[in-house]
């Protein structure tokens, strides 16, 4: 919070009833954080110092380790074709074998497509809202699932500290955390949100979000408000798991009504069906309803295609790509464009040669999309050479903590330095 | 120097709330009854009541209790159908094929939720439930999830493995789970071959199921031992070793030399220092703390001395679940309440501590779905991880919102679960402080539920909280003002640990 917001926030705590401002009185200092950030909610002014007012990023993770080759097509390329004699897509210009059909034109001189199932994202490219980073990944790639999403997740090639979205808010909110600063649409918040001071709250549908038990009789909502609000107990360690517990539960008393307000309403324009499209829908009802969250995380998985892959990744694709066309939609009808970033990325690419599954075992570089009417269109960045590999796997071009440098000191004007812990080399694809 | 970590718990320290603890840890909890059972037992008695189950009757599991037949593969007759229609594009016979290959996965995909449900129920009622909880734990360890190898009857014959091994030999379990078929599966061992090995079991062996990411081993050691797995692989419902396939070459692994097959690849891991520690954390976090941070000296030694134990004994799991339950540490006030409930602990332990009605299978295994851990469906081959990731604000909102399920049958409106108006009757839990008139004081009353239900003495604030709640409802501890002073306990963020 900014320190000019503090008196207006203060005043607005004595209007905003009892509830508040009992749980001032003799409270923890956590507490009353958390309440001053409720009250800045309401006050309508969540900005705080290094916050740009109404900007937001929509990170988007694709599970699994995105066949990268296979979502934007090196089609100018021969290896590609002698790497991958069943599972290569045919260039626009070939002939569709089976029923997975041509690439997607995205640009001809560098012989570049995209897979066939990415309707929505070329129509978003044909719009100039579509980025294609090429080659993103980081030095000595880790091909264990996990331990490569860890690293994406910190960023850090060590896999290990706080994730690299609640660094940002560490570093931006002067020691209080923001209440619904971040929030993950799903069964569990990843830890890319998760920061010393900052914490996401996620949820898988917003109808679950409450406590049901007050539905037995009225007499039980006062005391159970007063267990779930009391935060930390004073004789519990700070460190412990109770205390954890005891933060987390008045984390959700406090997003609850709000959360559940928002995404009753329905949207603007008409939504796929899919899980991924669900959550963006989700996404987008939140911003509708002027949340103060500046970072929402939706994620897709079923990438990762070792066998009999060009069925279902392109089912996979479809589903991410015309979900993310529908949410630039509701966007533009709810004339939020301008405000929203969206970020898409996986943990890893896939081996350059095919298996002899008709699959792709685990790899290394892959493209991401930035999404936006504030995001400088096209493909940016060169595509990485299918002949100077590294032990069968493609050398990145670009390393993933570049873009998200550019993300925080472009588009959320925060310190990138500070909050990944160094400088990386970055192509501009923020719009001045 | 490490024995001193495993030291005994002093007989007479083995009290009510220590029992209350070993069945919450040792399983998934118990009547108030069943824990004074426990503690007058002493603790010897007691853990061996838990450790050595094999004395406690048991429903035995019927191999043939699931169909095997759904998922069976397509005959050499099928299979020549199939050839000649694709070459002559016989449509219709290709879109029949496909219509009964739909029918057999929605069929299969019933039997995986029934599964599901027996094995919930499976834990609720075993009187041995230390072999329910160690075989839930390799499932988690050993992680396999049906999305990928769509065959409910293969995981349910894992399920067996697991709770064959539950309490016996990690290194003849390892040597099993290689001839899994739903482990092959899993991991594509099927697919691996001399001629175009795959690596996904072999990486896994080590970094997930053994040593640990990193812990001793190269890129080099995963090629090498994914060649030792060649030809590993299965037919119908049982392991197959395909020689053709195999690779018999000499494979350096790990600083040894040899013709390693799949078994010597993994003697080669078992005799590592690596192995015993990492499965010793592991069965730590599972059994005694899931602390979060860095790990302590006292954390540290007693790991250590687990590990010992468990080489010493040759991976005889046995001895060293005794030693734990035994031990003064595993007692001891850090370790109280500090593991965080997973949702199939929380969802069980509810219904055999407080002796609820089960209610609808279904619900609870749909419930445990939305809470994170959805049984045969673990999220990665790293199973699930536990302690802080089970909890975020909407986990603990479905966490207290099942509790008011099981304790009263409502049906929460949002969900798609069925009402049940199967009364809950919780006054058995009062009964041992029934006065000469058959009343209950209500101080005293509610002081007991709090301490049974947390496992720990409350903390003076929760209990004047509550205690003023119930006061204003009136003067008599009846049934629904139990349960009314249960759904506010069990709301409780502390409820959440055991």
């Amino acid at each position: 919070m900014s320190e000019h917001n503090i008196p207006y926030s203060r005043r607005l705590f004595m209007r905003h009833g009892v509830a508040l401002a009992s749980m001032a009185t003799t409270i923890p200092q956590f507490i009353q954080n958390s309440a001053l950030g409720m009250v800045a909610q309401l006050a309508g002014n969540p900005g705080g110092a290094g916050l740009p007012q109404d900007r937001i990023l929509v990170v988007v993770q694709l599970g699994g380790g995105n066949d990268g080759l296979n979502t934007v097509i090196p089609f100018g390329m021969n290896e590609y074709y002698n790497a991958r004699p069943t599972i290569g897509i045919p260039a626009p210009s070939g002939t569709a074998k089976g029923q997975t059909g041509v690439a997607l034109m995205l640009d001809q001189q560098r012989g570049l497509g995209l897979n066939p199932s990415l309707k929505g994202l070329k129509s978003l490219y044909d719009d100039g809202k579509l980025a294609v980073l090429q080659g993103v990944g980081y030095p000595n790639p880790n091909r264990s699932h996990f331990t490569s999403m860890d690293i994406w997740q910190t960023a850090n090639t060590g896999a290990k500290g706080n994730g690299w979205i609640g660094r940002y808010f560490d570093n931006t909110c002067n020691g209080t955390p923001i209440q619904e600063g971040s929030i993950s649409i799903g069964r569990t918040a990843p830890l890319a949100l998760n920061g010393q001071v900052q914490k996401p709250i996620s949820f898988e549908s917003a109808e679950l979000f409450r406590w049901l038990g007050k539905d037995l009789h009225k007499s039980l909502d006062d005391p159970y408000q007063q267990i779930n609000r009391a935060g930390i107990l004073p004789e519990t360690t700070q460190t412990s798991q109770a205390a954890f517990l005891m933060r987390t539960a008045l984390d959700a008393q406090l997003g609850s009504d709000r959360i559940r307000a928002a995404v009753g309403k329905s949207p603007l324009t008409t939504w796929p069906n899919s899980d991924i499209a669900n959550q963006l829908r989700i996404v987008s009802a939140l911003i509708r309803d002027g949340m103060p969250t500046r970072v929402y995380y939706v994620s897709q998985g079923g990438y990762d295609t070792h066998g009999g892959q060009l069925g279902s990744h392109g089912r996979a694709l479809q589903q991410v790509g015309d979900a993310l066309a529908a949410f630039q939609k509701e966007l533009a009808a709810q004339h939020a464009e301008d405000r929203v970033v969206t970020m898409v990325f996986s943990e890893f690419g896939r081996r350059v040669k095919q298996n002899a599954s008709g699959g792709t075992d685990h790899g290394t570089a892959a493209p991401m999309f930035v999404i936006g009417s504030k995001v400088k269109a096209g493909v940016h960045g060169d595509h990485p050479s299918l002949t100077d590999l590294d032990q069968g796997d493609l050398k990145f071009k670009q390393d993933f903590r570049g873009v998200y440098a550019n993300i925080l000191d472009e588009w959320l004007k925060a310190p990138s330095a500070k909050i990944l812990g160094g400088t990386f080399s970055k192509s501009s694809i923020i719009k001045a | 120097m490490f024995e001193d970590a495993l030291k005994p718990l002093p007989e007479k320290a083995f009290d009510y709330l220590a029992a209350v603890h070993l069945l919450n840890r040792a399983g998934f909890g118990g009547t108030p009854s069943q824990a004074r059972a426990l503690a007058d037992m002493g603790l010897n008695k007691a853990v061996d009541q838990l450790v050595k189950y094999e004395s406690q009757p048991v429903e035995p599991v019927k191999a043939d209790l699931f169909d095997n037949s759904i998922m069976s593969p397509l005959t050499d007759e099928q299979r020549e159908t199939v050839r000649k229609a694709r070459l002559s594009n016989d449509e219709e016979v290709l879109a029949a094929l496909q219509r009964d290959r739909n029918r057999k996965q929605s069929e299969d995909r019933k039997q995986i939720a029934e599964l599901q449900k027996w094995w919930i129920k499976r834990m609720i009622e075993t009187p041995r439930p230390l072999e329910e909880k160690m075989t839930l734990f390799f499932h988690g360890h050993f992680a396999t999830g049906y999305r990928t190898i769509e065959d409910s009857f293969h995981m349910y014959q894992q399920n067996q493995l697991f709770r064959k091994f539950a309490t016996g030999n990690f290194a003849q379990l390892a040597h099993r789970i290689i001839r899994d078929p739903a482990m092959i599966k899993y991991l594509d061992n099927d697919e691996n071959q001399k001629s175009k090995p795959n690596e996904n079991l072999a990486r896994e062996l080590m970094e997930l199921f053994t040593l640990g990411e990193g812990r001793g081993y190269t890129e080099d050691d995963i090629k090498a031992g994914a060649l030792a797995l060649t030809g590993y692989t299965f037919k119908d419902d049982t392991f197959y070793f395909n020689g053709n396939n195999h690779d018999t070459s000499t494979k350096n692994i790990m600083g040894k030399s040899g013709q390693f097959d799949g078994d010597g690849f993994l003697d080669v891991i078992l005799a590592r220092n690596e192995c015993a520690e990492f499965m010793a954390g592991k069965l730590f976090r599972f059994f005694v703390n899931d602390f979060s941070g860095d790990m302590s000296k006292e954390q540290k030694a007693f790991i250590l001395a687990m590990a010992n134990k468990l080489r010493a004994s040759k991976y005889e799991l046995k001895p060293l679940l005794d030693a734990v339950f035994s031990s003064a540490y595993f007692y001891s006030a850090q370790n109280r309440g500090a593991i965080i409930k997973s949702p199939i602990q929380l969802t069980v332990q509810a219904v055999r501590s407080l002796r609820t009605p089960v209610r609808e299978l279904s619900a609870l295994a749909s419930a445990t779905d939305l809470m994170g851990q959805n049984v045969f469906f673990p999220p990665n081959v790293k199973g699930w991880d536990g302690g802080r990731s089970w909890i975020n604000t909407s986990t603990l909102f479905i966490r207290q919102n099942v509790l008011v399920y099981l304790l009263t049958g409502r049906k929460p409106d949002m969900y798609e679960w069925q009402a049940s108006d199967i009364p809950f009757d919780a006054t058995h839990l009062v009964d041992h402080l029934r006065q000469p008139d058959g009343s209950v004081d209500m101080a005293s009353g509610i002081e007991y539920l709090l301490r049974f239900n947390l496992a720990q003495s409350p903390s003076p604030l929760r209990l004047q909280q509550v205690m003023a709640f119930a006061k204003s409802r009136g003067e008599r501890l009846d049934n629904d003002r139990i349960i009314a002073v249960l759904a506010l306990t069990t709301a409780m963020p502390e409820y959440q640990l055991c």
